[in-house]
């Protein structure tokens, strides 16, 4: 609503634009889309995730019994998976984060002619499938594939040791997958930084890290923070790497709330890990963004 | 069940559901998808009103889905010649279509307008045993008119009568297989008779089972003395989860999935496996031998697709006429030289001999009495121990 009286106050200063009612109006199509199509299915979420079996009901037959429980239920049966996927997807943003860095700021400051071309590199793989990309990693980390064969020859793997089908393998896969993610806003932060400030940090007898650590770094802190953000928040949701890349003991949340939906028809336990997945990584965020205390991130 | 493909069934149904749910998934796990389809109603209950009006004889055509590589295909026409045969000799235009993926997400996709007793776009679906068993018991299938199918008198006997559907009244078998022990012959010199076999401590981390419970499951229990035909207990079943449990928990089990066990024994990532007959028989076929299939000593495990008519078709009378060609012998034969899987048509045996003689005495496609004594189909269940154990099995395979 803040929001709201704040366009409504711009737009009054606005010459030109007399009617008070045109920010509204401007609102409608963004506001019934989310309506229709967040806010809406979010009510029947949470009206599915209260409801139980009728006594000798079908398969997929539930009626509204409000039976919070259903959550304690829910969650006690996927707690591994819970926590392994805020681990994994952890470690999946952090190492984005470490390759991501270098190669913004590369891109940012020191790709002269090459830079449209790099980025449109980062941006590349957007144009196969996603699930392509992560079924080539099957391909790539596979027994016969060249990074087994190389790390065997060096004897670094064992004869018969393997790769994929391992956690190892799902936190490279969404390492790789989400990548983009991290670069893009990296990017655009460094690239918007100021070089007079880092002149300036040169000319006040500043070597090349305290000019990153007090200069460069703090002021691609929103780059960091949305990277993160974008990297995290699917990660922690995404099943796809542990379907293809994992074992039975690397699945994740996605993978249980797909299986409780598709294969149990249990709908009232999928809904209820659903809203306790939205719910955690809504509290992660939050914390997260507070504490980064970026307040120019939009 | 589909065959060969360059990717998997698991993987294909992925490639779909990612069309339509990545942006949901990615975002909230799944949330937004999940509402969205429970807004379009969470299925169930028996249809109300099933009065359809079957208008064959105006509208002459027939819509059919059914898994993937599971009839006949003319790689050079990039048709399907019993088809197509068919079509020209009955004036009917059918509509085939490769959609069935997988039993549940299938069932999760139409189950909506089933239930409101709206067209779902099919008058044929072909579907696994349990599966047509839940659709019949729910009243999603139409009575077939045995009058309209001269040819169903070809059934086998074994499969002629059935406890879902007793008399053969909804639904007529499409194909049927085996699910037993699959590996690579060149590292398993001395084959997978046994699940002690199949857990042999030289295969750990190389095993992969099936994502169907009741393959698994059933090949498991019959290891440990009970017969998954006829009523178990609760702890019988539960005693076999704990036995897959720990095979997981001590690295032996790699993966638990669907068709794409395949890809895995080729690639050498998976050397022993629980999967189908026809899939084995087809990947030794283009692999020079390597491969090979048995049914477990202590019992494998059988199971059908069947074709029923949709409680919404209006299609009736055309999908009848479509079911009784594939019970010709004939062209049931042409089918099964392609398929490999089973073969439901009494005679077939004898017409493909004409086609290949080696086909007509394999085993996989026209077993004998001592295969057929050695598999279980596994009983049926009520819908709460459909919950519960599905329940206990995915619990146990990681989800």
């Amino acid at each position: 609503m803040a929001f709201i009286a704040a366009v409504s106050k711009r737009s009054s200063n606005v010459r030109g634009i007399k009617r008070p009612s045109t920010p509204y109006l401007l609102l409608i199509p963004g506001l019934s889309w989310l309506a229709m199509f967040f806010i809406f299915p979010l009510i029947t979420l949470a009206g599915t995730s209260t409801q139980t079996t009728p006594a000798g009901g079908d398969t997929g037959t539930y009626v509204q019994t409000f039976r919070f429980a259903n959550y304690i239920d829910a969650f006690s049966g996927a707690r591994e998976q819970f926590l392994r996927s805020i681990v994994y997807a952890l470690i999946a943003t952090l190492l984005a984060l470490a390759i991501s860095y270098p190669l913004a700021y590369a891109i940012a400051f020191k790709s002269g002619k090459w830079k449209n071309l790099l980025l449109v590199l980062v941006v590349a793989p957007f144009f196969t499938s996603f699930l392509l990309r992560t079924i080539a990693w099957k391909q790539i980390l596979g027994n016969e594939g060249p990074v087994v064969t190389v790390l065997r020859t060096l004897h670094i793997l064992g004869p018969e040791t393997g790769l994929t089908a391992s956690a190892f393998a799902v936190v490279t896969g969404m390492t790789y997958n989400f990548l983009p993610f991290m670069t893009l806003p990296l990017y655009a932060s460094l690239e918007r930084i100021d070089p007079r400030t880092l002149e300036a940090a040169s000319d006040l007898y500043a070597n090349g890290i305290t000019t990153f650590r007090k200069v460069t770094f703090p002021l691609s802190l929103p780059g960091v923070v949305a990277g993160t953000l974008l990297t995290f928040i699917p990660a922690a949701g995404d099943y796809i790497n542990a379907t293809l890349l994992g074992n039975p003991k690397t699945k994740m949340i996605g993978n249980v709330i797909e299986s409780r939906f598709f294969e149990i028809v249990d709908y009232p336990t999928a809904a209820a890990l659903s809203f306790m997945l939205m719910a955690a990584i809504l509290i992660l965020v939050m914390v997260y963004v507070r504490r980064a205390g970026t307040d120019e991130l939009v | 069940m589909p065959k060969n493909s360059p990717l998997s069934a698991e993987t294909r149904a992925l490639i779909k559901a990612q069309m339509s749910r990545r942006g949901f998934i990615a975002g909230v796990g799944g949330a937004g998808a999940v509402g969205l389809l429970a807004a379009c109603g969470t299925g169930g209950s028996k249809t109300e009103a099933s009065a359809v009006v079957d208008v064959s004889d105006t509208e002459k055509i027939a819509r059919w889905a059914n898994w993937t590589l599971y009839l006949d295909f003319d790689e050079k026409t990039k048709s399907y010649p019993t088809l197509e045969a068919f079509k020209k000799s009955s004036g009917l235009d059918i509509t085939y279509k490769e959609d069935v993926d997988d039993n549940n997400t299938f069932y999760g996709k139409v189950s909506g307008q089933l239930k409101l007793g709206k067209d779902i776009g099919y008058d044929i679906v072909t579907l696994t045993d349990w599966m047509a068993a839940r659709w019949i018991r729910l009243g999603y299938t139409q009575k077939i008119d045995a009058d309209g199918i001269p040819n169903k008198v070809n059934i086998l006997p074994a499969l002629s009568d059935v406890s879902f559907d007793p008399g053969r009244t909804n639904s007529l078998t499409w194909q049927t297989g085996f699910a037993g022990f699959g590996w690579n012959k060149e590292k398993l010199p001395g084959g997978v008779h046994s699940l002690d076999d199949l857990f042999a401590p030289a295969n750990k981390g190389r095993i992969e089972v099936l994502s169907e419970m009741r393959d698994t499951m059933g090949i498991i229990m019959q290891y440990q003395g009970v017969d998954p035909s006829v009523t178990f207990t609760e702890a019988q079943f539960m005693n076999a989860i704990d036995f897959l449990k720990a095979r997981i928990e001590d690295g032996f089990i790699r993966q638990v999935k669907g068709n794409s066990y395949k890809e895995d024994l080729i690639s050498g990532d998976a050397i022993a496996v629980i999967g189908w007959s026809g899939d084995v028989f087809q990947l030794a076929l283009e692999n020079d031998g390597k491969f090979d299939f048995a049914i477990p000593e202590s019992g494998g495990t059988l199971w059908s697709d069947n074709m029923m008519i949709p409680s919404t078709s209006t299609h009736r009378k055309n999908a009848e006429a479509v079911m009784n060609n594939y019970y010709d012998p004939a062209v049931a034969a042409q089918v099964a030289a392609y398929v490999n899987y089973i073969c439901p048509v009494e005679g077939a045996q004898a017409e493909m001999e004409k086609i290949d003689p080696t086909l007509a005495s394999s085993p996989y496609i026209f077993p004998d009495a001592a295969a057929l004594s050695k598999v279980k189909v596994f009983a049926t269940l009520t819908p709460e121990e459909e919950t519960k154990y599905q329940t206990a099995f995915q619990t146990a395979t990681g989800n």
